[in-house]
């Protein structure tokens, strides 16, 4: 079938149906959001950058560095907590406190955190004060873009990207120090002795910091991130959220316009149409639209907003963190209404409280020593020539502590008479194998357990394996079963 | 077909087409990314380099070999060396170690272990059982019946010299062939073979007189085995009391073996396996728990 031409183009407008994206020249403000998101960049990049220096001293058979992933060692050490591969799941609580602090932070006021605390915020943040010392501000770097290439365009890319590049590589090399001893790991990597795994992060995390904060920037949020699509379906009416007040605002136009018509008694808004609020703007949208998906909540277009309305004599305020509620209730003639406590926050509160709780009471009551049984598989019993039924068992002793500890080997469950043997064990307390185990050590045993002669064994036993410590008492146990024909 | 030199810019889109045109739909001349193709022609030359400097080309009866000399066995085989020399040590250990050393040090004790494992794996489980748990003809040895002993020392002695090996040390025992060689009668052979199935719980036949089973058995069987059934080490004749019976445990089993007796053959591993390995293996068959 042949389609006509005129059908097949419609009605749409080229922009309308594709536009690549757009390059944004975000201006320099200053204000008291511009403040607190240097404040935040300060501290989280002062940690990120600096907390693998900080020592922690644990004593002589491990790490004193105080936040360390020790892969080699299998080990992870968090200040006064050391935690090991089985404990991994605080990692879930870990990861299920900070969704839900996300969410909280979500109900109170939208999406702060892209706004102040991401790191693809605070890094490109940062990027763009660099750009900005180099090639200048908003205009400087336009006009720059559009000139043609000269020897001082040159020197400014050149110098703009050696910086960029700085941060980056510094970026991977802090990561790097979170996987070993931080000094040492500084050295080898200067002297080329540093393991190979090491240069290849840092090269990673150069690349992927240069590339993300350099060039995509706004593009992450944008294209990339879940967040702002899950943000959208848990957000309500009440949260705060930064907002053109257009009930005052509109309708907008220059000052001295405007000037007449409200003296001639028409209506006229506060809103002077300068355009400041999307020039700042990190992503580029024009808050005036009302909340978008653009939008990553970084206040800047207040700051913008309230240095213009101060110099025009005006009240500040015409962008600020308001909700969707307030702005019906103004026109409405009501007064506002600011409602940080309600049943979403409150739940929310509650919940990570819940979670940390059981975290932290999980984390005081853990036990410093552990007992893992594998029962052999082939065979699962041998009959002995007395009649009585042997079983073998891997047994995997822990010794979280960092020195040296004695345990003693149990079995309940099973008749009088039944009788424990622990290869390579040679000393025994009441029939029970007495086993040392080096400080922060698992030591692995073979142990044989003979059921009593003439004993009558069901097909299946339930029993358990209890491990004591002699000298502390520490109690840890592990379900088994002793198998018979 | 449109002129080539006259550009043609969609209006929709804003891009140029590149001037073909199927039942009136155009083509957008959209072309791949520059940095793509910077990626794509990089790799060109990336490939002639690697032509150049490894084995690439297959030839008639040979390949190219490359500038830089490059082998995958090679590598295999030095990795392999430097497993062996990384071994080496504990292995030196390990040979000057006496048995019980190794069962009383925690460090020799995993090596030991763990290398007893894979030689096991690799030489003992095809006939043993990858469980050492035997078949019927070839020992069961996590159980706590020994035809030539069950310490450290029997085991590493039978590992060593193996049984009927041939080799000059090996360990050789001989049953005679009662009903082959005409040495008993069939009824006698049915009257020890019932004696000793009796012996065991085992059913036995009705009308079997099991007293002259009895007295055939001392006259000719007690020598190797015992006046109490249970066995000579010294000469590896079976308990013949024990719960599992290396040829099966029934009367036709028992009788079979009286008629015509069947001896197996495990193999000396002196000379295959080296010294280290002999000992981890000992160490590994006795943790079994069958040991003595």
């Amino acid at each position: 079938m042949r389609v006509e031409p005129d059908a097949a183009v419609g009605g749409n407008e080229p922009e309308e149906w594709f536009a690549s994206a757009k390059k944004i020249y975000p201006m320099a403000t200053h204000g008291t959001f511009r403040r607190i998101k240097w404040a935040i960049l300060f501290v989280t990049l002062g940690i990120y950058y600096f907390l693998p220096f900080i020592r922690w001293d644990r004593g002589p058979n491990a790490p004193d560095q105080a936040v360390l992933i020790d892969l080699e060692g299998r080990r992870a050490y968090f200040f006064f907590i050391e935690i090991w591969p089985q404990e991994v799941y605080y990692l879930t609580g870990l990861l299920i406190v900070a969704a839900l602090t996300l969410f909280l932070m979500n109900a109170v006021a939208g999406r702060i955190w892209c706004g102040y605390l991401c790191p693809q915020t605070v890094w490109t943040d940062l990027f763009l004060w660099v750009e900005s010392k180099i090639e200048g501000d908003r205009r400087d770097r336009i006009a720059l873009d559009n000139a043609p290439m000269s020897l001082s365009k040159l020197c400014k890319r050149v110098a703009k990207h050696t910086s960029w590049l700085m941060i980056a590589w510094w970026t991977g090399g802090a990561w790097v120090l979170y996987f070993s001893d931080a000094p040492t790991l500084v050295y080898e990597l200067a002297t080329f002795q540093a393991p190979w795994a090491a240069y290849l992060w840092i090269g990673i995390l150069t690349t992927t910091t240069y590339l993300l904060a350099g060039f995509m920037r706004e593009q992450v949020c944008i294209y990339m991130c879940p967040w702002p699509r899950i943000q959208a379906a848990l957000t309500d009416e009440k949260a705060l959220n930064v907002t053109y007040r257009w009930d005052r605002g509109e309708p907008r136009g220059p000052l001295k316009r405007n000037k007449e018509l409200a003296d001639q008694g028409l209506p006229a808004g506060d809103c002077i149409d300068c355009a400041q609020c999307f020039h700042v703007c990190p992503t580029g949208v024009d808050i005036r639209n009302g909340l978008q998906l653009d939008c990553i909540q970084c206040g800047l277009c207040i700051d913008a907003c309230d240095n213009v309305m101060t110099k025009v004599g005006k009240p500040t305020g015409l962008i600020g963190y308001d909700t969707d509620e307030n702005i019906q209730r103004r026109l409405d003639g009501k007064d506002p209404i600011y409602e940080i406590v309600r049943p979403r926050t409150v739940i929310y509160a509650v919940l990570i409280a819940l979670v940390g709780a059981i975290m932290l009471y999980a984390l005081l009551s853990r036990d410093f020593s552990g007992i893992s049984a594998v029962h052999d598989r082939n065979p699962i019993f041998v009959v002995q020539n007395d009649g009585s039924i042997r079983n073998g068992y891997t047994v995997r002793l822990m010794n979280k502590r960092n020195f040296e500890r004695s345990f003693l080997v149990n079995i309940e469950g099973l008749p009088t008479g039944t009788r424990i043997e622990a290869i390579g064990i040679d000393h025994y307390f009441e029939g029970r194998p007495y086993v040392v185990v080096g400080p922060d050590q698992t030591r692995e045993i073979r142990v044989l357990v003979y059921s009593p002669t003439g004993a009558q064994m069901p097909s299946s036993t339930p029993i358990t394996f209890r491990l004591t410590d002699t000298v502390m008492g520490e109690v840890t146990t592990t379900k088994g079963f002793f198998k018979a024909p | 077909m449109t002129d080539i030199h006259k550009r043609e810019v969609d209006t929709l889109s804003g891009v140029e087409t590149t001037g073909h045109e199927w039942d009136g739909l155009k083509e957008l001349n959209n072309p791949l990314p520059k940095w793509w193709l910077y990626i794509f022609y990089a790799s060109i030359v990336w490939a002639i380099g690697y032509w150049v400097a490894y084995p690439s080309w297959p030839l008639v009866s040979s390949y190219t070999a490359g500038l830089l000399g490059n082998s995958q066995r090679d590598d295999a085989m030095a990795a392999l060396e430097a497993g062996r020399a990384a071994r080496a040590e504990i292995g030196t250990k390990l040979i000057d170690a006496s048995l019980t050393d190794i069962t009383g040090t925690p460090a020799l004790l995993d090596f030991a272990m763990a290398n007893g494992r894979a030689a096991f794996g690799d030489n003992c489980a095809a006939c043993h059982g990858s469980g050492g748990t035997g078949f019927v003809g070839f020992p069961n040895l996590q159980d706590d019946s020994w035809i030539w002993g069950g310490t450290l020392d029997d085991i590493h002695t039978t590992l060593k010299y193996g049984i009927r090996s041939g080799h000059p040390d090996t360990r050789s025992g001989e049953m005679p062939a009662y009903g082959r060689d005409g040495l008993l009668e069939k009824d006698q052979i049915t009257q020890v073979a019932n004696f000793v199935a009796s012996r065991n719980g085992l059913e036995t036949e009705a009308g079997v007189d099991l007293a002259a089973g009895e007295t055939i058995y001392q006259e000719n069987c007690a020598a190797c085995h015992g006046e109490d059934l249970k066995g000579q080490r010294e000469v590896g004749a079976p308990n013949l009391l024990a719960t599992n019976f290396l040829f099966g445990k029934s009367l036709a089993a028992i009788k079979a073996q009286i008629n015509n007796p069947r001896a197996g053959v495990m193999p000396a591993w002196e000379g295959r396996l080296d010294p280290a390995t002999v000992k981890s293996l000992a160490v590994y068959v006795h943790s079994f728990g069958g040991g003595e």
